[in-house]
């Protein structure tokens, strides 16, 4: 019996990049391009039945070199089948853009948000990309790895 | 000549209010910035992100075991169960199975965080209502349960308990019969509060189909836990993908119909009576560890011992046990086999081993430097676990390094605060209440 990633793959050899199932994690890491066709096709499919996205999140591979740099992350849960999967796309620092799944779980808007402002990845077709842990005149985000841990912020705040 | 003045045609528009971001009725510093019609919520906007306290940046900067203290101030309200969460996350990298009492332990004290989560969301939001007398009962419950929490852990809040491949310390003397003894007096309390409550026809009018989310909803906003269940779909993470030891236990998991907020509120309540089962179980069924230190006879001070050791009188020493102060009961070398991992590279020595030889000292002093520490292989690792408001998830990426290359929460409470304009609008404006306390938003899990 395949596992869940190998079936992806089998369904979709194009558009599934690399698989690896580490302490029994079922990943795929996917093409950009593929991200809404995919997240459709697993929330449909009888078989995969992904019908909740319990998180979304993104990994900086900085000082990994990674090649691209950012890693969005996925995690996929089916409450029918009982089963998960994790999803990943990668993108580049200077094109730093993933459609937005918020048309397929409305759960992405705030996370989306989050991954914005902590990461500095856009969202395309998100219906409101501001931040939301940091305010708005934050300059950069954190938790980008070359974001200094002791960074200060001037202050902000009304004017006498 | 005087002229009739002509009458202006009333307009009416809508008002804007902010409810927070500090406000006696927010359990927590958020805002929620409604649009009123009169007293009806046209539309409404929360803004977060007061409390943070940047959690995640602060996990990648020290060693995998100095991220333990943060997490207690995740969820501050059931810190046990973060720190579970987060050393079964850094386990499941390593793939370490911890010894089976220590597996007990840790499902007795999330089991009693549960209820005191539990107890502090219904209370908290029974008084908000009106009902004080039950806020008092329920601190009164929780207040047993802390006690226990703080003869095990040494604190009340920060307990900082669990350790990756085990926990701090075993359970004290004569643990199982305090912990009875507490349960039966929350019975006590859940039995008066269920009289004051559940039938009370003004906090059912205020709660029942008020803050009502369909099952639909609450599954494309991601919503887990008590929340998820009180709209009928019957996932908690203890039954769907049992970890530690919870599969060997018997017991329900509540699920609603309405998805409102009277729902919301049977559910918590038995979920307590669940819990308080599971432990009542659990101390049964423990396998006993070793005996608990005989301070009599062989015992000196610590440091005693390491002046002795210093000065080469080492002849008897490694037969002695030292009395290491302040540490808990528990924390002795006797106990360590049966609550901590023997793998060497990942768990603590205990402190005698520390104060007394060489083998122990390094060991210790490998562990605790920069640079040094445990070092999960390099992958990465999802582990959920059912917090009190749903489920916790700790993604941790390693890079084979002494630091976690990258730590992320997935905090149940954030998802439901995304749902709650759904939630509000259409409602009235004092009904904001109910519904935001039955969400039992912890702000520091939600800001992290």
């Amino acid at each position: 019996m395949p596992k869940l990633h190998e079936k992806l793959k089998e369904r979709w050899p194009e558009d599934v990049v690399e698989l690896h199932d580490f302490r029994g994690d079922e990943t795929a890491v996917i093409k950009r391009e593929s991200l809404l066709r995919i997240a459709d096709f697993i929330k449909r499919d009888s078989q995969f039945d992904l019908n909740v996205l319990i998180d979304l999140t993104a990994v900086d591979g900085l000082p990994l070199k990674w090649k691209p740099r950012f890693e969005v992350v996925y995690h996929f849960y089916s409450t029918a089948k009982n089963h998960r999967l994790r999803l990943k796309v990668r993108v580049e620092q200077e094109d730093a853009v993933v459609a937005s799944l918020t048309g397929i779980w409305p759960v992405a808007n705030w996370f989306e948000r989050e991954v914005w402002d902590m990461f500095g990845i856009r969202f395309e077709g998100h219906p409101d990309l501001k931040r939301i842990l940091m305010y708005e005149e934050f300059s950069g985000h954190p938790l980008r790895k070359d974001y200094p841990y002791n960074k200060r912020q001037p202050l902000i705040g009304p004017k006498n | 000549m005087t002229t009739t003045p002509e009458i202006k045609k009333t307009r009416t528009e809508s008002m804007l209010i902010n409810v927070g971001p500090s406000h006696p009725a927010m359990h927590g510093i958020v805002r929620i910035i409604a649009e009123l019609d009169g007293e009806k919520i046209v539309s409404s906007d929360v803004e977060i992100g007061y409390l943070h306290r940047a959690f995640e940046k602060s996990a990648e900067q020290g060693g995998y075991l100095q991220v333990i203290p943060y997490t207690d101030r995740l969820n501050y309200v059931s810190p046990l169960i973060n720190n579970v969460g987060y050393c079964l996350a850094i386990e499941k990298l390593f793939g370490l199975e911890i010894t089976e009492r220590a597996k007990y332990i840790r499902v007795i004290m999330s089991e009693i965080s549960r209820v005191t989560d539990h107890l502090t969301c219904v209370g908290a939001s029974a008084m908000e209502l009106g009902a004080f007398t039950v806020f008092l009962y329920m601190i009164k419950a929780r207040e047993f349960l802390y006690e226990l929490i703080e003869e095990v852990t040494g604190a009340r809040l920060t307990i900082s308990y669990t350790r990756v491949g085990g926990v701090k310390g075993d359970l004290p003397k004569g643990f199982a019969d305090k912990c009875r003894n507490a349960i039966l007096e929350t019975r006590k309390i859940l039995k008066e509060v269920d009289e004051l409550l559940t039938c009370n026809r003004i906090f059912v009018d205020r709660m029942k189909d008020v803050g009502v989310i369909s099952k639909e909803d609450a599954l494309a906003y991601g919503i887990t836990g008590p929340f998820l269940r009180s709209t009928g779909v019957d996932y908690d993470v203890r039954r769907a993908s049992p970890y530690l030891v919870y599969n060997r236990f018997d017991f329900e998991v509540p699920v609603g119909e309405h998805g409102d907020n009277y729902d919301r509120y049977l559910c918590r309540m038995e979920e307590m009576e669940q819990s308080m089962r599971i432990v009542e179980q659990a101390l049964r069924d423990m396998p006993e560890g070793p005996v608990l230190l005989d301070t009599e006879g062989n015992v000196i001070p610590a440091a005693e011992m390491a002046d002795q050791g210093k000065l080469g009188r080492i002849e008897g020493l490694p037969g002695q046990t030292a009395a290491v102060d302040p540490t808990l009961e528990g924390a002795h070398k006797e106990n360590y086999a049966s609550v901590e991992t023997d793998n060497k590279r990942i768990a603590l020595p205990p402190k005698e081993d520390t104060y007394t030889n060489i083998e122990g000292l390094m060991n210790h002093f490998k562990m605790i430097m920069m640079g040094h520490g445990i070092r999960p292989p390099k992958g990465e690792a999802y582990f959920p676990v059912e917090g009190a408001n749903g489920e916790l998830g700790f993604y941790v990426v390693s890079d084979g390094t002494d630091k976690p290359y990258r730590v992320r929460v997935r905090p149940p409470c954030f998802v439901i605060m995304a749902a709650l304009p759904l939630m509000i609008n259409g409602g009235m404006f004092a009904d904001i209440v109910p519904t935001f306390g039955s969400v039992n938003m912890i702000g520091g899990e939600m800001d992290r």
